[in-house]
């Protein structure tokens, strides 16, 4: 039988990451494109500033991610899979329009869906290395002695793809649960009403802490 | 799971604590030492009293009389001065024999058959043509740049000299020029001075302001506003500060310049003795606290930020100059001139049309210190503009940077048949002088003449062209306050937008994947907007159904 039960699922230092990693790329989303040219915000000198700070900030918060994700065991949560990556395209595609019900069910131990792994594994594996190494070698092009034309072009073009990702995960995020607050305050508290099965067991990744 | 929370607690305070220092580094640092200003007097002094020497108490007739006085003592100036350009107004560089001479400008066109009015500015007495003696010591005008009264002027129209009766000039103008008293400026010799430069160099091209842009007499008593390095009441400058001399030899000019200096600071015994630059004094890493803006120094010359407009002075500049106006009369059939509100010429029968602008925003061109410049007998093509002095250099040239220039346009006669410049007679050298424009008003008779006084054909026919020359700002740097902010460059149409050679961000370069990119963004937003009204019209009939 099934039965909907609070369960802590995103331990503080996930919810800290996950936040001030989103608040470090807004930040360099709106800077970044007015170093670009795009448009005027706070002075093409100050967004130079604020970006190079906060691109070291999220450097430095990435490296600090990255041993949690390994010491925790978290990094299982991204091992990608092809089981059920069909049905979860389709729903996206055709079931949700029809009300059908999610094909994958959340739990503590997979909290993300086939398609989110991809999707996830996909930022971290590839736009997020895009963004690091093009920026740092943008930041420190003019000691290596390296023309910035290609290297802007790389990083701009990651900063679309990124603001692409972005539109999508805020619309998943805000319009696919109960109200827009289903999904959202979860990554705030911890806590979220998950539903579970009576023999709901353990899989990929450890149980995570609760405080 | 009490070690775990232990660790999740430590993580969270190491990166608070690096978010903190994080923010801590934006603001910028306010505690930079002060800045000392040495505080220099006017250039006097010396350790000799010239007007307690005998051979000085005059009278002296004529200033070649003072020179040969100055020399009984300064024995070697004379050959010190005739080593110079300031003397030869020849120089060679690579195979150009360049100098006033050899060259033709856009303002009066050239030297050769007007000389007695354009060597007004030359530093002997006598050069009134070709037969000018450059050998002879007491030919070396030593008043005009060690004049300390202000009393000592050399006559416009003089070949050099000052007035020895009174006489009027421009001749119907009224304007008196009375002798100098030659004992007194012979007895009160000292340095040379903003005002003694300035007498030739501010009015080069006939007049205060007209030439350069960044040279006028707004320099003689400039505040702090106007020029940093000059002001009377700053560090009070002279020109010699920094186009310091050796053996009478000035360093900088026009003919080759220094477009990056990579000496930095100038060390005695070491250095090329030039401190003609700005990083002869500030060095190769001049800004205190920001890392970006020195690496700029390697592509950008610092005059292109630290001198945010030309004729920032009292005068403005002369910016247009057309020839083929020239000529027009009266109702009366007299010459004439126009003046604009302020007084400035904007139309004289005798040289055309003219535009006069202060403040104004430089052009902005990659120099590497090499220039190409128009000499006499060089053809044009007279489809194009003509540029009078090419500056080399592009962003693929380690050499080259970006400096501010003033461009200065301007329509020149040409001869259609060998397109070559014509060189005019303009100035009447002699009561014979029947041909010189300012007194025929006749192009074919001046271009003859003038033509025909450097060795070169003239077909007959004159026509007009437009030409363009480039002058390098170095002068009227502004204090620290005013230069230039990023956006000037880094925006989308701003002062380098002419220079599209080089990536710089801040104007929408890689115009292919900025159309790239918002079509992407705007396909996803579209998408999930028709994704998600897809899903509301679909719930709401299924509520209905
Ligand atoms: C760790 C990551 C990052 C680093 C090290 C970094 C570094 C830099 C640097 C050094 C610049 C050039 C600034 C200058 O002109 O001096 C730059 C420009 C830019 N950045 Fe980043 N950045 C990072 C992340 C991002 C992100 C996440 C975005 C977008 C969401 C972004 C968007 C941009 C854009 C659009 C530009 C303008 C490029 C141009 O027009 O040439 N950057 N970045």
């Amino acid at each position: 039988m099934k039965y909907t039960k609070r369960t802590f699922i995103y331990p503080i230092f996930e919810r800290f990451w996950h936040w001030s990693q989103a608040a470090l790329i807004i930040t360099l989303g709106l800077t970044g494109f007015e170093i670009h040219g795009t448009y005027r915000l706070v002075g093409f000198g100050n967004a130079v500033s604020i970006h190079n700070t906060a691109a070291i900030l999220l450097l430095v918060l990435v490296a600090f991610t990255i041993f949690w994700h390994f010491a925790t065991g978290q990094w299982k949560q991204y091992v990608p899979t092809t089981q059920k990556l069909g049905a979860v395209i389709r729903y996206y595609a055709i079931g949700i329009f029809k009300h059908e019900p999610h094909p994958v069910r959340r739990t503590r131990y997979t909290k993300l869906n086939p398609l989110q792994k991809l999707v996830y594994l996909g930022f971290k594996l590839l736009i997020f290395p895009i963004m690091a190494t093009t920026g740092l070698l943008y930041m420190f092009s003019n000691t290596l002695g390296i023309p910035i034309s290609p290297i802007a072009f790389l990083h701009v073009l990651g900063a679309f793809l990124l603001i692409s990702f972005f539109v999508t995960h805020l619309y998943i995020v805000l319009t696919t649960g109960r109200t827009p607050l289903t999904h959202l305050k979860p990554m705030i508290t911890g806590w979220e009403a998950l539903e579970e099965d009576d023999h709901a067991a353990p899989q990929a990744a450890p149980e995570p802490s609760a405080d | 799971m009490r070690s775990r929370k232990k660790f999740a607690g430590f993580l969270i305070g190491v990166g608070s604590l690096l978010l903190g220092l994080g923010l801590v580094s934006v603001v910028p640092s306010s505690a930079a030492a002060p800045l000392v200003i040495p505080v220099q007097g006017v250039a006097q002094g010396g350790t000799a009293d010239h007007s307690q020497f005998e051979i000085l108490q005059g009278p002296f007739a004529t200033g070649p009389e003072v020179t040969a006085a100055c020399l009984t003592c300064h024995t070697r100036a004379a050959q010190h001065i005739m080593q110079t350009t300031h003397w030869t107004w020849e120089q060679k560089v690579n195979d150009q024999l360049l100098g006033k001479n050899n060259v033709v400008n856009n303002f009066c066109i050239a030297l050769s058959s007007n000389e007695p009015r354009c060597t007004s500015c030359h530093i002997g007495y006598g050069y009134k043509d070709k037969t000018f003696d450059f050998t002879k010591e007491t030919n070396v005008d030593c008043l005009v740049c060690h004049d300390t009264t202000g009393t000592y002027k050399k006559f416009p129209a003089g070949a050099g000299h000052p007035v020895y009766e009174a006489r009027e000039f421009p001749v119907g103008s009224g304007k008196m020029w009375n002798p100098p008293d030659l004992a007194l400026v012979a007895q009160n010799v000292g340095k040379t001075s903003r005002a003694t430069c300035g007498a030739c160099h501010f009015s080069g091209g006939g007049g205060d302001a007209v030439k350069h842009g960044d040279l006028d007499t707004s320099l003689i008593n400039p505040d702090r506003q106007f020029d940093i390095h000059m002001a009377a009441d700053g560090l009070n400058f002279t020109c010699a500060t920094c186009h310091n001399a050796v053996d009478h030899n000035i360093a900088g000019g026009r003919y080759v310049m220094q477009a990056k200096d990579t000496h930095g600071v100038d060390i005695l015994g070491r250095d090329d003795q030039n401190r003609a630059s700005c990083e002869s004094c500030h060095g190769l890493t001049p800004h205190r606290t920001d890392a970006k803006l020195n690496e700029h120094v390697a592509r950008v010359a610092c005059e292109t930020c630290h001198i945010p407009a030309l004729a920032r002075g009292d005068q403005p500049t002369k910016m247009w100059w057309d020839w083929s106006e020239a000529g027009k009369m009266n109702t009366e059939g007299a010459p004439f001139k126009i003046k604009d509100a302020e007084g400035y010429d904007i139309y004289d029968t005798q040289k055309g049309e003219f535009a006069w602008e202060r403040n104004v925003v430089p052009e902005y061109v990659w120099f590497n210190g090499e220039i190409d410049h128009m000499v006499i007998g060089r053809q044009i093509d007279p489809t194009h503009p003509v540029v009078i002095n090419a500056l080399k250099g592009s962003a693929d040239d380690d050499k080259a940077r970006i400096w501010p220039v003033k461009a200065f346009r301007a329509r020149q006669p040409y001869d259609p048949n060998t397109n070559l410049l014509i060189i005019p007679n303009l100035f009447p050298n002699s009561p014979e002088d029947k041909e010189a424009y300012w007194r025929s008003y006749d192009w074919i008779a001046a271009a003859s003449t003038g033509m025909a006084s450097v060795n070169q054909p003239f077909s007959g026919e004159v026509a007009f062209v437009e030409s363009v020359m480039y002058w390098p700002q170095t002068h009227m740097v502004a204090p620290k306050e005013q230069a230039l902010a990023c956006e000037a460059c880094h925006s989308t149409n701003g002062r380098l937008a002419a220079l599209t050679d080089f990536y710089m961000p801040g104007r929408l370069q890689h115009e292919g994947l900025n159309t790239f990119g918002t079509v992407l963004v705007g396909v996803v937003l579209l998408g999930v907007i028709g994704h998600g009204a897809a899903r509301l019209i679909l719930r709401k009939n299924n509520k209905k159904s």
